[in-house]
């Protein structure tokens, strides 16, 4: 007993604060994209994307952050460096559009159905279901429990069934294999409820999309109520975007 | 072994062969040779595959391991028939290779003795080993599990949709009281079609498909992808450089997990400060990958030719100082959990894998070491900085949950040791990586990694245009979800998740 208290001692108190406007991200970690007004559209970095996640359209070149798997390959190509990702940590988006990223974008402000704040803002219990991930969006989910991150001081709370919950966050580019699962929990889950997006393969597929195997895009199954891009995105940016989802951080902060 | 001469052509980790100095042999002396091999404990099955080589025939690769000799054998076969005679009952390490094979090739192993499909999807070349329809659904886990009958029998069912924040899978348990008679696993619901996707490789979007193959072994898939294209490029060695970072990194992502298998041990003993701590300490670990590539998974960190990122002087001390932190405060928290009589009696003689069994069905990496196999790819077939700079080998013999715990944190000692050596000594300048050269046409190379798990074995073999024919990964899931079943055998159900969390396999490696 005396040995586990030491211990305790030693290991201290770990919970950090969140949000946090210094938050100690990677200083090599890509954010959200950047593109100078001053490109030239030559199109080399659309050329060596692996996810072809890079358009040209009326305003310039534009990035879609749901399929991007975040490589820097296009910020190296770029003979302009016109490119560039900045260390934002929060990236989550309540429509899919808002996701596209072109020279001089204004942020939007999320729109969300009023009835998840009053319903669910001081309590939301979800229930997690992978569909085909790699692993790293569920690792990177998880890690919300550990004490550093104290998940549970929100109000969020990852429950075992599907009945408990509130509703869902999906994981991985939705595989053939897992369709018929992630619809039976996604039924089982009593309404009003809402669903959530993490990762580049749940929102679009991404370095699957073009997979024979898989049916990529939560939106294609259901409603999406928050997007969180990212391959994986960082716990910052998960918990961010579910506490901007339930009113904790409001809009503009 | 003078009687499989002929049959086999030797090889090495990471150096290609090409094509045409491996000859085909009759697909019945191939699989012979193989089960004698397997049985004399002279080598063991490190990949077995079939493929496409632009011809109507279907051509199996056989890939053995002689872990004491450190070398390979190639044999193949090129086959004239749609089945071959099955090997699984005399050689059961060969049972999950037989179905993948019938899976994606159609290929039947006549006389199989649980020929189920393994990951339920469409074959890559049209024929059918169930004959089901070509635009017909496969509904994953559709088939006759094992079943247990009698009137005080119960059948348990678990999954795919876990209970936790876990990839999906099904477990059928067959049950009396509390004690399992037979688990049966069913898994496949995470499968991407990665390899079939690599298929006319490499391009721009392979490196990222095998840095998915699982996730949390991005550094592991990544260097062995890696490798097979500096092989084939004319590569004989990366820069000293670059060679120092991947190593580091593997072994950052060997603690990361190993840190946080020791905590989830310990939850699934109702033992919470280690669980709590260690949570956290494997975190602390992904953050100093982070501070590498940005990312905590180590993506995009390695490249063929070398590595994208380094640290400089500045960065090496940061990177100890919070190294240093972080591991004694992993000490504090192991040593917590390895000193406490309650965890460790739940820990010892729970899960035993045998040592005879753990070589019968080709165990490898910790569970392997766990049940006193000395078997380990830094060691026996070392490349890159692994070559040089030896890491100690660590075993346990009484192959239970506690000596699987065990290995874990004796082997995190090892890697801490050799992670501050290495980053005392990283190359400050000098080349991060150097030009690969298209692949070699017509050769094949095995490129072998020990990740944290055990033994991730890739095997590329290229057409005449240097295009991938076939990019066949072996995750070490694949070798030890059968360990996982074999030791639920007369154990008691609610010892499943201690179980389960001393292997803690991937789903999506498996899946792939």
């Amino acid at each position: 007993m005396i040995r586990v208290l030491k211990s305790r001692f030693k290991q201290g108190h770990r919970t950090f604060k969140f949000p946090d406007p210094n938050f100690p991200m990677p200083e090599r970690f890509l954010g959200m994209p950047q593109i100078k007004e001053s490109c030239s559209q030559c199109m080399k970095c659309l050329e060596i994307c692996p996810v072809s996640c890079i358009k040209k359209s009326g305003e310039g070149v534009s990035i879609d952050i749901g399929a991007c798997i975040f490589c820097g390959k296009c910020v190296a190509a770029c003979p302009e460096k016109a490119i560039s990702f900045n260390r934002e940590y929060s990236l989550c988006a309540s429509s899919r559009n808002d996701l596209v990223i072109s020279p001089c974008m204004e942020r939007k402000a999320l729109s969300l159905r009023k009835e998840i704040r009053s319903l669910f803002g001081r309590s939301l219990k979800l229930r997690e279901v992978s569909a085909g991930g790699c692993g790293a969006c569920e690792a990177d989910v998880n890690v919300l429990g550990t004490i550093g991150w104290d998940l549970g001081r929100f109000g969020i709370q990852f429950v075992a069934s599907p009945r408990h919950a509130d509703g869902i966050l999906v994981t991985g580019p939705i595989t053939k294999n897992m369709t018929l699962a992630l619809q039976k929990t996604y039924d089982a889950v009593p309404s009003p409820k809402v669903v959530i997006a993490v990762g580049a393969c749940a929102i679009s597929g991404g370095i699957f999309r073009d997979g024979s195997e898989i049916r990529g895009g939560l939106e294609n199954f259901f409603p999406v109520d928050i997007f969180i891009p990212g391959c994986p995105p960082h716990p910052a940016t998960i918990l961010d975007g579910l506490l901007r989802l339930i009113g904790k951080i409001k809009a503009g902060a | 072994m003078n009687s499989q001469r002929g049959i086999f052509t030797p090889a090495r980790n990471c150096v290609p062969v090409p094509l045409s100095g491996i000859e085909p042999v009759p697909v019945e002396s191939l699989l012979d040779a193989v089960a004698a091999l397997c049985i004399a404990r002279e080598a063991r099955i490190a990949s077995l595959f079939a493929m496409k080589n632009g011809s109507a025939q279907v051509q199996i690769m056989a890939i053995l391991a002689d872990d004491q000799g450190g070398r390979l054998m190639i044999g193949t076969s090129l086959l004239d028939a749609d089945s071959f005679p099955s090997l699984s009952a005399k050689c059961p390490q060969a049972q999950l290779f037989e179905r993948e094979i019938a899976e994606q090739f159609g290929i039947v192993p006549a006389g199989h003795p649980r020929f189920n499909p393994v990951r339920f999807h469409h074959s890559f070349s049209g024929r059918d080993a169930w004959f089901r329809l070509e635009g017909q659904d496969i509904q994953p886990s559709v088939i006759p599990f094992v079943r247990v009958e009698g009137s005080d029998v119960h059948e348990v069912a678990v999954g795919p949709v876990h209970a936790g924040i876990i990839e999906p899978g099904h477990f059928r348990f067959q049950c009396h009281g509390e004690k399992v008679f037979n688990l049966e696993i069913s898994l496949g619901y995470q499968h991407r079609g990665i390899e079939k996707s690599l298929i006319g490789g490499p391009d721009g979007r392979s490196i990222h498909l095998v840095e998915t193959a699982a996730g949390d072994s991005t550094i592991a898939h990544t260097t062995a992808y890696c490798q097979t294209l500096e092989a084939l490029g004319s590569v004989r060695q990366i820069p000293l450089r670059a060679m120092t970072v991947r190593a580091i990194l593997l072994e950052l992502e060997r603690m990361a997990n190993h840190a946080g298998d020791i905590g989830a041990l310990a939850n699934d003993a109702a033992f919470l400060p280690t669980a709590s701590y260690c949570g956290r300490i494997r975190g602390d670990f992904l953050n100093m990958t982070a501070m590498f590539c940005g990312n905590r998974f180590g993506r995009s960190a390695v490249l063929p030719g070398g590595v994208r990122f380094t640290l400089d002087r500045d960065g090496v001390e940061e990177l100890k100082r919070r190294f240093k932190n972080s591991f004694g405060d992993l000490e504090d928290a192991a040593n917590l959990l390895f000193e406490s009589s309650t965890a460790v009696e739940r820990f010892e003689n729970c899960g035993i894998l045998p040592r005879e069994t753990a070589e019968e069905i080709g165990i490898v990496g910790v569970a392997a070491r766990a049940s006193g196999i000395r078997r380990d790819i830094r060691f026996d077939f070392p490349t890159g900085l692994f070559s040089f700079a030896q890491i100690p080998l660590v075993s346990c013999d009484s192959g239970d949950v506690y000596a699987r715990a065990f290995v874990r944190w004796l082997e995190a000692r090892n890697s801490a040791s050799f992670i501050l050596e290495q980053l005392d000594s990283l190359p400050q300048d000098g080349a991060m990586g150097i030009p690969v050269q298209a692949p070699k046409p017509d050769s094949i190379v095995v490129s072998m990694v020990e990740g944290w798990r055990g033994e991730v074995c890739h095997t590329a073999v290229t057409g005449p245009d240097g295009r991938f024919l076939r990019y066949k990964i072996v995750d070490p899931s694949f070798h030890n979800w059968g360990g996982l079943e074999v030791v639920l055998k007369d154990e008691l159900i609610y010892n499943f998740p201690l179980c389960n969390k001393s292997f803690n396999l991937s789903y999506c490696g498996f899946d792939l």
